[in-house]
């Protein structure tokens, strides 16, 4: 359908529109014209994505002229594919209403690993292995040599890009990472680097949130974005999380044990080098006095991971004396190494500041806060000139690098905590220096600053006044929307206690009580029975996970609940856990019917949908509260309560809650769907752990709903999965519409927007 | 025993609660007799074994008392013998009178095609499932009115129809592998049982792919078949007390025994094939290339959120949670072979052939991937369904409508009428409705479609019926005729309903008449159905005088059926004598 918001026309591929999905349009395109940043909640299954799409498309046809970009983060690679899935279906609808006018390019980045197709690189297991790998092929220094002497191996694909030159582009279309590489093949050509290369050319690119937000990555990929850009964070919920995580790095034992690893075979290509070739040391020293080894002019191929410090933050400014000769550098780094291992070795858990850390560092090591500051440059440098290309066997002096720089660069926001155990295995030693990042607006701030509109949107962004306070920006559009529904197709549910009517919980004191292993395996027992295909459950961690099942099996409620259902569980192997999911789709298309055991915070309560038939019902077994009493979760409330006079007691609610909205919100995808949500905790009753849920699962949970025990929930799901089993009419009938044709769009707009707000 | 004849004191049971009426059982091999004690009591029994279907008893040691089960088509006798081994007596005899009954039986039949005996089974499962069509069978077939092969030509569906089903629906895995293949111990002494059937050693096989290897590797080069299993389950034990410690120190002290405790290479190179061919959307493995704050040290390492997992010994130690996603694969891949697992040296080669097989089809291609991505449902438009979306606004008027419906098409299915069944849409069915309204408008009508005489013909026919029978029905839609009448007559009717619409069929269907041996057929249906004719005059001339009417009213069509066919018959019989010489092929 077709329709106008003020000035823009807008495409959307369906013949029917939400209403919220409209205001959504409507908001979104207010803060693109106001060329500000917006924090937008909307309910999951309400097409946010395809709605966000639509708009910032139109809106950049309706204005030919503006080198409008749209800048598309996901969270993960496989929702990155349902983005790029759903532009496609809404670039065809446009090429067929506006003819190649409308063509774009819209493509998907993600790393060599998903993207290579040389086929000897990718038998490398994981992702530094692989990057390594290509460096080994394409380095500059690799390739000079094999111009020389053919017995070199080289990339034929990259060879092949390169010898094509600037006629190596991408024809326009929407490419997912599966059709870069197909295309990528057919030509011969590295379907990496054309895609990094076609990243500056594109009108929408979709890649991961650390593209953006880890200065490492960022540094490299980001770096040539235009001002002008849409940066898009979907599913941002977690941004916090992600921000601070980007900025942080601990140091254990191997790490350091590594470090000296590779400081010695650093040493040794130095004297190798000093007897072959002195003459390259000389001329990286020359270059080091003039300034930093700037990026700019190296070959794409030998980029490496950027400076883990923000842009701004990095001093344009020569290397200080100390360190920039090769030998001066090694010696520094192991001094440094032999004080952090020397700290490692500790009887107690210390915490101290930056400032503070930086000071004892000068004292004990003799190194200077500059000098740490540039350490990671410098080993870059460093490395580059010894043409190391396993750089997946340096990480761990990286590492060091990373927090040297790190420690030398902040002085606020930060925290390190030197813990010699952990908390809930003291009898293994296991010592970790951790250099804490507590302020998620630090990594997020350069994008603010650097482009035009910022829009975070997510199913669970309540409390929305929170995120602007967390992350430190101003949005112009600021709002949540509702669902309106046809019918009541979500179904949210307190249960708070078992069918023998004691309480349910896994609060701490409670969680191991077998009394209420048996209560929370019964009720799925009996749901299972009840619910037809997929079910899913989340719990709280892993061990408790691992522990539960276990005590089920023991007592034999496991085998009861296989007998009407298969069982496929989130397993901490992301290939296992793949596969799982895999066939609990397909136990769930097969009509065979099946449960899955997730995991709140875990990978796939991050980004698996669970719509339709996949998932009927989401029992949420407990609150998923974080570990309080993890030394670095106490120190970041510590720093929200002084910074931003955020209570801990409520920061710990919110972010328990959010994960459970996050969990439940997975099963609904569209309002002709349906799905139970089951809150199994009796805290969840109580008015200040409760009201911190998203107002569209509120507006749902009835009074009725809030103290049930098994039985009676029971009753609720098979009363509920009758009623929806009925035909209902899709357009909500005689009162509110609750789905939008082209004509009643068109009344709406004249009539006035009165009644069409949610 | 050679004597073919067995006497044991037992007690008779007609269910399993039954106390019992203790007495003496008397086998033979053509039947069996039972008389008990108390001559009084009624419950004597003497049964031909051909009734027998098959026989059933207890085990020994299975805590229960030593029964002997004999099904029947309604049911079972179980006679409790006094001991095991007056039950194994017993049984042997049975068993061997059983299947001699099944020799004959199936030999009686074949006489006239050659049979499968898998296809004689599906027909006599047929007629056993179904006492219509046993009936049926019986009337015509056993009267010498049809062939057996006659008879059964033109059930060629259901035949086919559960063929079809057969093939479908294969017994698949149950979803307790895991704990059908665990050991037991039973917690007092220091002993673990386990069980071993074929079925078990070929779970094990589908469930471990390591263990299969191994025992094509060790078995029975290496080691004989009792040594492999007994080194398994010692693994198995050693996994179930979760002593990673433990089961690390057996394993390098043997190292066959270390196959069994190590990960499973075999799964893990199969899951890293099939990695590449799930859904992209689904595909959490490639997160961890974009993944740049896990770099190894990254991100914040112990804040609680991250698991804790012991680097030692991991190699040792399977969890459950593997197992479980482990068994859910293998029951949703379903069973490779059915076939009798009597070797396991043979299961497990046909289960590495066929695996080979299999994992070529599938290839690996990572291109081949591909991204469901289902469009919003609701929101697409609704135009492109043939028929206007069901929409109820009252549901109480939408189910009497719909009660209402399944009547209607109730009294459609009865004889005389016929269903046409349209493909046409709306827009279609108004267009053509309107071009021959104006066409009628253009031309006027010029002839009517009928004769008036024949249209008022058929109107009073059909009024006439109604007038007549509304006086005893129309009450109620759903009673019919055949409710008022008394018992006997109505199964009568049915009867000779269903024997001559089969009839008919067959006649009809041998038309025309091509060879000598139709000419037999349709000469032998002429008289049955001539037959049939009489006794539904008879049955009409018997009934009382104030149903008469009624009974004609419902023979009378079927009657007409009949005349049909005779009429016809006569005709083509007069037709080809008229010809005289044989052409064409006509006998």
């Amino acid at each position: 359908m077709k329709f106008d918001i003020d000035d823009v026309t807008v495409y959307f591929p369906y013949d029917n529109i939400y209403p919220e999905q409209y205001s959504y349009m409507v908001e979104l395109k207010r803060a693109l014209d106001a060329k500000g940043h917006c924090l937008l909640e909307m309910p999951t299954g309400t097409g946010k994505t395809i709605a966000l799409l639509s708009l910032i498309t139109s809106y950049v046809l309706s204005k030919p002229n503006s080198p409008l970009k749209l800048l598309y983060c996901t969270r993960t690679v496989h929702e990155m594919e349902k983005t790029l899935a759903e532009l496609r279906l809404l670039h065809e609808y446009q090429l067929r209403h506006l003819g190649p006018a409308a063509r774009i390019l819209a493509l998907g980045l993600s790393s060599r690993k998903n993207l290579c197709v040389n086929s000897r690189v990718l038998t490398a297991e994981n992702r530094d292995s692989v990057d390594a790998g290509c460096r080994k092929l394409t380095a500059s220094w690799v390739r000079a040599l094999a111009a020389e002497n053919p017995s070199v191996p080289s990339c034929e694909f990259f060879e092949q890009y390169e010898r094509a030159g600037s006629s190596a582009v991408l024809p326009p279309g929407v490419y997912t990472l599966q059709d870069l590489r197909v295309f990528g093949k057919e030509k011969g050509w590295c379907p990496y680097y054309l895609a990094r290369h076609m990243v500056q050319f594109a009108n929408v690119v979709v890649y991961s949130y650390q593209y953006l937000l880890d200065p490492k990555v960022a540094g490299i990929i980001s770096k040539e974005m235009q001002k002008e850009s849409v940066v898009v964070f979907d599913e941002a919920h977690n941004i916090d999380n992600v921000c601070i995580e980007a900025l942080s790095v601990s140091v254990r034992r191997q790490t350091i044990e590594g470090a000296r690893r590779n400081l010695t075979r650093m040493r040794q290509e130095i004297d190798k080098f000093k007897a072959t070739d002195a003459g390259r040391l000389r001329a990286e020293y020359n270059r080091l006095v003039e300034g930093l080894a700037l990026r700019g002019d190296l070959p794409a191929t030998d980029a490496w991971l950027a400076n883990p410090a923000l842009p701004d933050d990095i001093l344009k400014e020569a290397v200080p004396g100390n360190i920039r000769r090769a030998e001066h550098f090694i010696h520094v780094l192991r001094r440094l190494v032999q004080y952090l291992e020397g700290r490692l070795d500790t009887e107690n858990v210390e915490k101290e500041s930056p400032v503070s850390f930086v000071v004892s560092v000068l004292n004990h090591a003799g190194i200077d806060q500059k000098s740490l500051k540039f350490c990671y440059d410098r080993l870059h440098s460093l490395m580059m000139t010894l043409e190391i290309t396993d750089t997946d066997e340096f990480l761990h002096i990286q590492t060091i690098c990373d927090f040297a720089t790190l420690i030398g660069t902040y002085a606020r926001g930060f925290s390190v905590i030197i813990e010699p155990f952990d908390e809930r295995m003291p009898h293994i030693p296991d010592p970790v220096l951790q250099l804490c990042c507590h302020d998620a607006s630090l990594a997020i701030k350069p994008v603010f600053e650097r482009f035009q509109s910022v829009v975070i949107t997510s199913g669970t962004l309540s409390p929305i006044d929170l995120y602007p306070r967390l992350l430190n920006f101003n949005p112009v559009v600021s709002r949540s929307f509702t669902m309106s529904l046809t019918r009541d197709c979500i179904c949210p549910m307190v249960l708070t206690r078992g069918s023998d009517q004691l309480p349910v919980s896994t609060k701490f004191d409670m969680r191991s009580d077998l009394g209420v292993v048996r209560n929370y395996g019964r009720l799925l027992l009996e749901m299972s029975s009840v619910v037809p295909d997929g079910i899913v459950c989340f719990f709280v961690s892993y061990s408790y996970m691992d522990g539960i099942v276990n005590t089920w099996n023991e007592n034999g409620i496991l085998k009861e609940i296989m007998q009407h259902k298969l069982v496929f569980i989130e397993t901490q192997d992301v290939v296992e856990t793949t596969l799982a999911l895999d066939n609990y789709r397909k136990a769930c298309d097969c009509g065979r019917g099946a449960i899955f055991f997730s995991v709140a915070r875990g990978k796939v309560a991050e980004g698996i949908d669970f719509d339709r038939h996949y998932g009927r019902l989401v029992i949420m077994f407990g609150v998923p509260f974080q570990y309080t009493l993890s030394k670095i979760l106490l120190a970041r409330l510590e720093y929200l309560r002084d910074t931003f006079q955020i209570k801990e007691g409520d920061f710990l609610t919110f972010d328990a809650l959010r994960q459970a909205a996050q969990c439940v919100g997975r099963v609904i995808r569209s309002k002709a769907d349906y799905g139970m949500m089951i809150f199994a905790d009796k805290r969840y009753s109580r008015h200040d752990k409760r009201s911190k849920l998203p107002s569209w699962i509120l507006s749902h949970l009835h009074d009725a709903h809030l103290n049930l025990s098994t039985d009676m929930a029971l009753h609720i799901a098979r009363e509920f999965l009758r009623k929806m089993a009925q035909p209902y009419d899709k357009t909500g009938g005689t009162g509110k519409k609750t789905l939008l044709s082209q004509e009643d769009l068109q009344k709406m707009v004249i009539s006035g927007m009165d009644d069409m707000m949610f | 025993m050679s004597s073919g004849q067995v006497v044991k004191r037992v007690k008779y049971k007609a269910t399993v609660k039954d106390p019992g009426t203790s007495g003496v059982l008397k086998l033979t091999q053509e039947k069996f007799v039972f008389k008990p004690n108390d001559p009084t009591s009624n419950n004597k029994l003497d049964v031909e074994f051909r009734f027998i279907k098959s026989h059933k008893h207890t085990k020994e040691g299975s805590g229960k008392p030593p029964w002997l089960n004999l099904t029947h088509a309604q049911g079972s006798y179980i006679f409790e013998l006094e001991s095991f081994a007056d039950l194994h007596v017993c049984r042997e005899l049975v068993g061997i009178a059983l299947s001699k009954h099944v020799q004959v039986e199936a030999t009686k039949v074949i006489s006239e095609e050659q049979l499968s005996s898998a296809e004689m089974t599906l027909r006599i499962k047929l007629l056993q499932e179904d006492s219509k069509l046993q009936r049926l069978h019986k009337e015509l077939v056993a009267s010498g009115k049809l062939t057996e092969s006659e008879f059964w030509a033109t059930k060629k569906k259901l035949l086919d129809q559960d063929e079809s089903r057969k093939l479908k629906q294969r017994i698949g895995f149950k979803n307790s592998l895991i704990f059908d293949t665990k050991p037991m111990s039973d917690g007092r002494i220091n002993q673990v049982k386990f069980q071993l059937t074929p079925e078990i050693k070929y779970q094990i096989f589908t469930l471990k792919p390591a263990v299969h290897q191994a025992f094509l590797n060790f078995v029975p080069s290496k080691m004989n078949e009792v040594d492999f299993w007994n080194k398994y389950f010692k693994a198995e034990y050693l996994h179930s007390t979760k002593n990673a410690v433990a089961a690390a120190a057996e394993a390098a002290e043997d190292e066959d025994l270390a196959v069994f405790l190590k990960d499973d290479e075999i799964l893990e190179i199969e899951a890293r094939k099939k990695v590449r061919r799930v859904d992209p959307t689904l595909d959490m493995e490639a997160d961890q290339g974009d993944d740049y704050t896990h770099l190894p040290d990254h991100g914040i390492f112990r804040d609680g959120s991250k698991e804790i997992s012991e680097a030692q010994n991991s190699l040792y130690k399977r969890t459950l949670l593997q197992d479980l996603n482990r068994q859910g694969a293998v029951v949703l891949e379903g069973k490779t072979l059915d076939m009798e697992m009597e070797n396991p040296r043979t299961v497990a080669e046909i289960l590495a052939r066929r695996k080979q097989e299999s994992d070529e089809v599938l290839g690996d291609e990572r291109q081949n991937r591909i991204s469901k991505m289902t469009p919003i449902e609701d929101l697409q438009s609704q135009d492109d369904h043939r028929y206007a979306p069901l929409c109820i606004k009252d549901p109480r008027d939408y189910f009497d409508f719909q009660q209402a419906n399944a009547v209607k098409t109730l009294d459609d299915s009865q004889p005389g009428m016929e269903q046409m069944i349209c493909s046409l849409g709306s827009e279609e069915a108004y267009g053509s409705l309107r071009a021959s309204i104006s066409k009628i408008q253009a031309t006027g009508l010029r002839d009517p479609l009928f004769s008036p005489e024949v249209a008022l013909k058929v109107l009073h026919g059909l009024t006439k019926n109604i007038s007549s029978s509304k006086y005893h029905l129309g009450k109620t839609s759903q009673e019919s005729v055949l409710d008022i009448l008394p018992n006997t007559t109505k199964e009568k009717l049915l009867d000779h309903w269903v024997c001559s619409q089969e009839l008919l069929r067959h006649f009809w269907s041998s038309y025309p008449v091509t060879t000598q041996n139709l000419v037999n057929k349709t000469r032998r249906l002429k008289d049955s159905i001539s037959q049939i004719y009489s006794k539904l005059e008879e049955i009409k001339v018997s009934a009382q005088s104030d149903l008469r009417h009624q009974v004609s009213l419902v023979v009378h069509p079927m009657q007409q059926a009949l005349d049909a066919a005779l009429l016809h018959y006569d005709a083509d019989i007069r037709k080809r004598n008229a010809r005289g010489s044989k052409s064409n092929g006509y006998v």
